[in-house]
C-alpha cells in the first residue's frame, strides 16, 4: 500500500495516497473540480485549464489533473482568480463553438454546457474568427462534427492510449489545428475498429452516436445498469431506454471490470433488441424448406433424434460444434464436453476464432 | 480530396532512398524528425506514400507522423517550386518594411500575400519567422543565399535576377 | 604568432548575408593577381553587425584595422592603399588597435566574457579556441575537481541561465545530479526563436567549441551520459560548424569514452529543430526530441527528474554554457565580481531596430539601458527619437524613454514589466506604432501557440484580433479592458511559458503607452503614422520627380500630375494599399 498523505482541501482535512493526484484526492472526499480533458482511463493531459487550483507556496496555479499530492498540502479549488479563469476559458471555448444545443445531440450530457450552467456564463464577451467544417459522417456509426471539437485530445488519447489503434491526430497547430484522420481519410479508410471508445470520451457533441441520433434527451430516458451479453468478459453497460425501447449503450467509468471501455458489439450491437427481424423461438425447417414456428421442447428433441442418427449413420466425426462467444467460460466448458462425452467428437470450435 | 492511401511509394528509387535514410537511423531512439528531415531533403517533399512508409518502418501511427509534419512549419506535403523563396518577418525586418517585402514579391509573382507556389512551379515564397540576421533587416532568402537590406525595388530585382536565370 | 600580413573576413550568417563570400573571392583574386603574400582567413560575428562586410586586416609594423562597411568594389583600393603602399584606408575605417574612432566606444563599453572568442579565432579550428585557453576549464573541471564541486563553482559564480527566467545554473544541476535514472541527459538549447534575437547563432558560429566545452564540464557536473543540441534548423552554418566541433573534440578525446582518462564518458548530437518557436520550452523540446509534436507538458514533474525518455534531464541555453568554461578556468569569485547583487556576469543582447550601431552587445549585468542603447548602440538612426525599447522578444516588454536609466538585471526588468528574456533588444523611434508593435508580437505568438491549452490557442486569438481592429479604426470603447482582461488570464492559465508570456508586450504598450491606444480607439488616429487605415498618403512635392511610376501601379487611379511634375494623391478616392509607397524610388510618398 502506498503511503497515506494528508492533505487539506478548501479547508476539509482529507487524506490520500502518495501518487495520486489532487484531483483524485479530491472526488474521493466529495469536492469537486470542474475538468474538461480529464477522463480517468487515460493519461492525466493538462489542457484545459479548468481544473487549476491554488496549492499553498506554489507560484504558479496547478492543473489538479496532473499534480500530486505531497504531505500537508494546502489546496485552494476556488477563489475569485481562479473562477475568473475558468469563465474566461468557457467564454473563449464558446467564442468558437457553435451554440446550437437546441439541437445538439450532446445537449443534456455535454460538458460544456454544464459548466457554462454553473459558471453562469450566457455568451462569450469574446468574437471573432469562427471555424466552419464539413460534417463528417462517411459510416454508419460516428458522426464528426469538428465545428463542435474543443481539442481537449480525449478521443486521441483514448484511441492511441487504451484501443491502441491511433486512428486520429493532431494536424496543424494553434487556433488551426483540428483532431482528423491523417489526409482527412474517412474512418472507414483508417485503422478505426469503430468500438466508439472516441465517442465515449467525447465531452461535448463533436463525436456522436448515429444510432442513437434524435432518439431522445438524456433526461427523458431511463438508465439501467446490466452486463453486456456478447461475451464473457461481463463488461457493465448501461441501456438508456424510452417506451421500454433501447436508444443508446455507454459504459460508466466507475464501474465494472471495464470501467466506461467497450467493444463494437457492446456499444453498437443493440439494435437487435427490437429488431422486427429478431428471432424470438426456435423454428424447425421442414421438408419443403420452409421454417416454421415450434416449442423448446420440439426443438431440442428434432436437434438429439438428427444428432443421433447422423452419428450412427456416418461416425461422430461427421459432427461440428461451434460454441459461442456470448456464453460464459463455464457454459464453453459444459459444451465441449458434451461434444466429445456425449457426441464422441474433437471437432468443436469457438466463433472467437473465426 | 481523399485519396486512398498505398502501401507503398511507387518508384523504386524512392523506395531505396528511404530505406537508406531510415537505415542510418535505426540505432538512434526516436528519430523520426531527422528521418523526416532527409527524407524531405532527398525528394523534395513528403508524400503521402512517404509518410506511410516511414510511419511503417519507425513503428508509429500514420496519425502521429502526419501530426509531426504538419506540426512543424519546415516539413512541406506538397511539391515546391524550382526557387524557394523566404521572405523574413522578424521583429527587425518587420520594423524595417517586411509587409511591403512580402507585398512586393507575392505581387510581381502573381501569388496572393499569403505566398505559395507559381502556376509555373518556378518560385514557392514563404513567410518565416526570424532568421537571425536582423542587422541587414528586412531580409529574404532565396535558395538558401540571403539577400539583406532590402527595400521593395530591390527585391523586385533580386526576384527578377532569378527569373531571368533560365 | 607568425608576423606574416593576415587578412580575416567575417563570415557569419550575417556577414554572409551581407556579401562577404564575394568580398572573400575578390580579395583572394586581388592577392592572387599581385603576388601579395598574404594569409587569408575567415572568422565569426564580431559584433559589428549594422557595419558588414567587415575585414580585418594585421600587417607587421601597422596596427590592426578593422574596415567596415566592405562591398566588392572597394576590394582593390583597398588592398592597394592597406596592403601596398601601407597606409591606412581612411575611408571605410571602423577600429584602429590603440587608436580612438568614431565606433571604437562600441566595443570598447562592453564587457566580452560570451563573445570572448567572437570575431577574433577561427571557429572552424579547433586550434585557434585551444591557443585561447579553450578546454583548459575541461582539463581542470575533469582532472581537478569533483562533479560536486564544479556545481558549488557555478553556485557560487551566481551564473543565472540565459534562456529568459533566470534560473540559478548551480541550482539546477544539484536537481539533475541527485536524481537517480540509467541514463541522463545534458542538452543546450539552441533552438533561438525570438525574433530580433541572435546572440546564440553568433556564439554557435563564432565560437562553437566553447559551448561544447560548457555541455561537457555540465554534464561531468551532473553525470550525464548523453548530449543533445537542439538547434534550429534556420541557422544551418552553426549546425554545420557545430558538427565540425564536435567531431574535432572527439578526436582530441574531449569527447567520447573516458574523457582525458577520469572516467566520465559523453557524447553529443546535434538535432535540427523543424520550425516550431514552442519547442524553445523545455519539456516542448524533449516531446520534438523524441520525435513527437513539439507539445508542452505540465509541471512538476520537472525534467530534472523525469525528462527525456522519462530520464533525468538538463536543459541549458547556448549563451549559458558558454559562460562556464570561463567560470571554471577563472574562478567564481572573479565571475561574481561582475554584475550586481542578483545577476551576476554579463549578458549578451542584440542590438536591432532603429538604433544606430546594431550588433552583439555583451554588457556587465546592471548597465543601464541607455548606455546599452546609446553608450554602445550609438543612439538612434536619422537623427530621430528614441521611443521605446522592447526586450526580451515576444515574452518581453517595451520600455519607454522614461526607464532608460533601468539597469539591466533580473531584477530591474520585471519590476519594469519587461524581462530579461533571450536578449533581444529592438529599438524603435517615433515611426513605430507601440499597438502595431503589440499587434506584430501577437502575430507571431497566436502563430506559433502549439495549441494544446485554450488560454493560449484562443486567447492569444481573441487578443490579436481587438489589437487588429483597434489598428483599423474599429476599435471600441470596451476594448482596453477587454485586453487587459484577457491578457491577465491568459497569462496565469497558459500551460507553457509561451503562453504565459505572451501577454507581455500588450500589457506592458498598454502600461507606458495608453495614449496610442486611445488616440487609435477615440480619436481614430495612429500618432505615428504607421495604421494604413488611420492615416492618409501624401507626395512630398520636393523630392517627387514626376517619372510616373506611382500612377501606372495606382489601381484606384488616384494619383494624377504632368510628367517631370510632383504628383498629387487625391486622399478622398485612395484606397490606401500602399503601392505608390512601395514603388517610389525617391521616398516622395508620406503618411500622416
Amino acid at each position: 500500500m502506498p503511503e497515506e498523505l494528508r492533505v487539506t482541501i478548501d479547508g476539509k482535512r482529507c487524506s490520500g495516497r502518495r501518487g495520486q493526484t489532487i484531483l483524485e484526492v479530491a472526488e474521493e472526499n466529495g469536492i469537486w473540480i470542474p475538468t474538461l480533458c480529464y477522463d480517468p482511463r487515460m493519461a492525466p493531459y493538462g489542457a484545459c485549464r479548468l481544473c487549476l487550483v491554488e496549492v499553498e507556496g506554489a507560484r504558479a496555479l496547478m492543473p489538479a489533473c496532473h499534480a500530486e499530492i505531497t504531505p500537508d498540502m494546502v489546496v485552494r479549488t476556488e477563489n475569485k482568480r481562479i473562477n475568473s479563469i475558468r469563465r474566461t476559458v468557457i467564454e473563449l471555448l464558446l467564442s468558437d463553438h457553435p451554440v446550437d444545443c437546441m439541437t445538439c445531440e450532446s445537449a443534456g450530457s455535454c460538458r460544456l454546457q454544464d459548466l457554462a450552467y454553473n459558471y453562469g456564463v450566457k455568451e462569450s464577451s469574446f468574437k471573432g474568427e469562427t471555424h466552419s467544417y464539413h460534417l463528417l459522417d462517411d459510416n454508419p456509426l460516428i458522426e464528426r462534427d469538428l465545428d463542435k471539437c474543443i481539442l481537449c485530445g480525449r478521443c486521441v488519447r483514448i484511441c492511441e492510449e487504451v484501443v491502441g489503434a491511433g486512428v486520429y491526430g493532431f494536424v496543424a497547430r494553434g487556433f488551426d489545428s483540428i483532431v482528423s484522420t491523417p489526409y482527412d481519410h474517412p474512418l472507414e479508410e483508417s485503422p478505426c475498429l469503430f468500438c466508439g471508445q472516441c465517442v465515449s470520451t467525447c465531452p461535448v457533441g463533436a463525436l456522436t452516436s448515429k444510432l442513437s441520433k434524435g432518439k431522445g434527451r438524456p433526461w427523458e430516458l431511463k438508465q439501467t445498469d446490466t452486463v453486456c451479453p456478447y461475451c464473457g468478459v461481463g463488461c457493465t453497460l448501461t441501456l438508456w431506454t424510452r417506451d421500454n425501447e433501447v436508444v443508446n449503450v455507454t459504459a460508466p467509468v466507475d464501474k465494472g471490470v471495464n470501467r466506461g471501455n467497450l467493444c463494437i458489439k457492446g456499444r453498437f450491437g443493440w439494435q437487435y433488441i427490437s429488431s422486427s427481424e429478431r428471432l424470438k423461438y426456435p423454428m424447425i425447417r421442414g421438408k419443403d424448406g420452409k421454417l416454421r414456428k415450434a416449442t423448446w421442447e420440439k426443438a431440442i428433441s428434432t436437434v438429439a433424434e438428427r444428432l443421433t442418427e447422423i452419428v450412427k449413420e456416418n461416425g461422430p466425426d461427421a459432427v461440428c460444434g461451434l460454441a459461442s462467444a456470448r456464453c460464459t467460460n463455464e457454459e464453453n466448458y459444459l459444451f465441449q464436453k458434451f461434444m466429445r462425452a456425449v457426441v464422441g467428437t474433437n471437432n468443436v470450435d469457438h466463433c472467437a476464432r473465426l | 480530396m481523399v485519396t486512398k492511401t498505398k502501401a507503398e511509394p511507387e518508384q523504386a528509387s524512392e523506395r531505396a532512398r528511404l530505406d537508406k535514410i531510415i537505415n542510418k537511423y535505426r540505432k538512434q531512439k526516436g528519430a523520426l524528425i531527422p528521418i523526416l528531415q532527409e527524407a524531405q531533403d532527398s525528394l523534395g517533399y513528403l508524400s503521402e506514400e512517404s509518410l506511410f512508409y516511414i510511419a511503417k518502418a519507425t513503428k508509429r501511427t500514420l496519425a502521429q507522423v502526419y501530426g509531426v509534419t504538419t506540426f512543424f512549419t519546415q516539413f512541406r506535403l506538397e511539391p515546391i517550386g524550382e526557387h524557394l523563396v523566404r521572405i523574413c518577418h522578424g521583429t527587425a525586418c518587420h520594423v524595417g518594411g517586411a509587409e511591403d517585402i512580402d507585398a512586393t514579391v507575392c505581387g510581381h509573382l502573381g501569388l496572393s500575400e499569403e505566398g505559395g507556389t507559381t502556376d509555373d512551379m518556378e518560385f514557392t515564397v514563404d513567410k518565416v519567422v526570424c532568421v537571425g540576421a536582423c542587422s541587414l533587416a528586412p531580409i529574404m532568402i532565396v535558395d538558401g543565399v540571403a539577400h539583406g537590406r532590402l527595400n521593395a525595388d530591390r527585391a523586385r530585382k533580386v526576384i527578377k535576377g532569378y527569373q531571368k536565370e533560365k | 604568432m607568425s608576423k606574416k600580413t593576415r587578412v580575416v573576413v567575417g563570415l557569419a550568417t550575417c556577414g554572409i548575408a551581407a556579401g562577404g563570400v564575394s568580398v572573400m573571392d575578390e580579395l583572394r583574386r586581388e592577392i592572387k593577381k599581385r603576388k601579395l603574400n598574404v594569409e587569408l582567413a575567415e572568422t565569426g560575428c564580431i559584433g559589428y553587425c549594422f557595419a558588414e562586410v567587415l575585414v580585418e586586416v594585421e600587417k607587421a609594423g601597422m596596427p590592426k584595422v578593422t574596415y567596415g562597411d566592405i562591398t566588392t568594389k572597394d576590394v582593390p583600393e583597398l588592398v592597394e592603399t592597406h596592403l601596398v603602399q601601407r597606409k591606412i584606408w581612411r575611408e571605410k575605417v571602423l577600429l584602429i588597435e590603440g587608436r580612438k574612432t568614431a565606433e571604437a566606444d562600441f566595443l570598447k563599453r562592453q564587457k566580452r566574457i560570451v563573445l570572448r572568442n567572437c570575431g577574433l579565432i577561427d571557429p572552424e579550428s579547433m586550434r585557434d579556441y585551444m591557443k585561447k585557453g579553450g578546454y583548459e576549464g575541461l582539463k581542470k573541471a575533469l582532472t581537478k575537481m569533483a562533479p560536486e564541486e564544479v556545481r558549488a563553482e557555478v553556485l557560487a559564480a551566481g551564473l543565472r541561465g540565459r534562456g529568459g527566467a533566470g534560473f540559478p545554473t548551480g541550482q539546477k544541476w544539484d536537481f539533475c545530479a541527485r536524481a537517480e535514472g540509467a541514463d541522463k541527459y545534458i542538452v543546450c538549447n539552441a533552438d533561438e526563436g525570438d525574433p530580433g534575437a541572435f546572440m546564440d547563432r553568433s556564439v554557435l558560429e563564432g565560437d562553437p567549441h566553447a559551448v561544447i566545452e560548457g555541455m561537457i564540464i555540465g554534464g561531468y557536473a551532473i553525470g550525464a551520459t548523453h548530449g543533445y543540441i537542439y538547434c534550429r534548423a534556420e541557422y544551418p552554418l552553426a549546425v554545420k560548424r557545430l558538427r565540425l566541433a564536435i567531431r574535432e573534440a572527439t578526436r582530441k578525446r574531449f569527447l567520447g569514452k573516458n574523457i582525458l582518462g577520469s572516467g566520465y564518458s559523453l557524447d553529443i548530437i546535434v538535432k535540427e529543430g523543424a520550425g516550431a518557436f514552442v519547442c524553445g520550452e523545455e519539456t516542448a523540446m524533449m516531446a520534438s526530441i523524441e520525435g513527437s509534436r513539439g507539445m508542452p507538458l505540465p509541471r512538476p514533474p520537472f525534467p530534472a527528474n523525469k525528462g527525456i525518455w522519462g530520464m533525468p534531464t538538463n536543459i541549458n541555453n547556448v549563451e549559458t554554457f558558454a559562460n562556464v568554461p570561463w567560470i571554471i578556468r577563472n574562478g567564481a569569485r572573479k565571475y561574481a565580481a561582475i554584475g550586481t547583487g542578483g545577476s551576476k556576469g554579463t549578458k549578451v543582447f542584440c542590438l536591432t531596430g532603429k538604433v544606430r550601431r546594431g550588433g552583439l552587445a555583451e554588457v556587465a549585468m546592471g548597465t543601464t539601458l541607455r548606455d546599452v542603447i546609446f553608450g554602445v548602440g550609438g543612439g538612434i538612426k536619422e537623427g530621430r527619437n528614441f521611443k521605446a525599447v522592447q526586450i526580451g522578444g515576444p515574452s518581453g516588454g517595451c520600455l519607454p524613454a522614461a526607464l532608460l536609466d533601468t539597469p539591466v538585471d533580473y531584477d530591474s526588468l520585471p519590476a519594469a514589466g519587461a524581462i530579461m528574456g533571450s536578449g533581444g533588444m529592438v529599438i524603435v523611434d517615433d515611426t513605430t506604432c507601440m499597438v502595431d508593435l503589440a499587434k506584430y508580437f501577437l502575430t507571431f505568438t497566436q502563430m506559433e501557440s502549439c495549441g494544446k491549452c485554450i488560454p493560449c490557442r484562443v486567447g492569444t486569438k481573441r487578443m490579436l484580433e481587438v489589437l487588429i481592429r483597434i489598428c483599423e479604426g474599429r476599435g471600441v470603447p470596451g476594448d482596453i479592458g477587454l485586453l487587459e482582461r484577457l491578457a491577465y488570464d491568459v497569462k496565469d492559465a497558459s500551460l507553457c511559458a509561451l503562453g504565459g508570456t505572451a501577454p507581455n508586450p500588450v500589457l506592458t504598450t498598454l502600461r507606458y503607452f495608453k495614449d496610442e491606444y486611445k488616440a487609435h480607439i477615440f480619436d481614430k488616429k495612429c500618432p505615428a503614422g504607421l495604421c494604413v487605415d488611420l492615416v492618409t498618403f501624401h507626395i512630398e512635392p520636393d523630392k517627387c520627380t514626376g517619372c510616373g511610376v506611382c500612377v501606372r501601379n495606382c489601381p484606384s487611379d488616384s494619383i494624377t500630375g504632368e510628367k517631370k511634375e510632383p504628383h498629387v494623391i487625391d486622399i478622398e478616392t485612395c484606397i490606401r494599399c500602399r503601392e505608390c509607397l512601395r514603388r517610389c524610388r525617391f521616398d516622395a510618398v508620406y503618411t500622416v
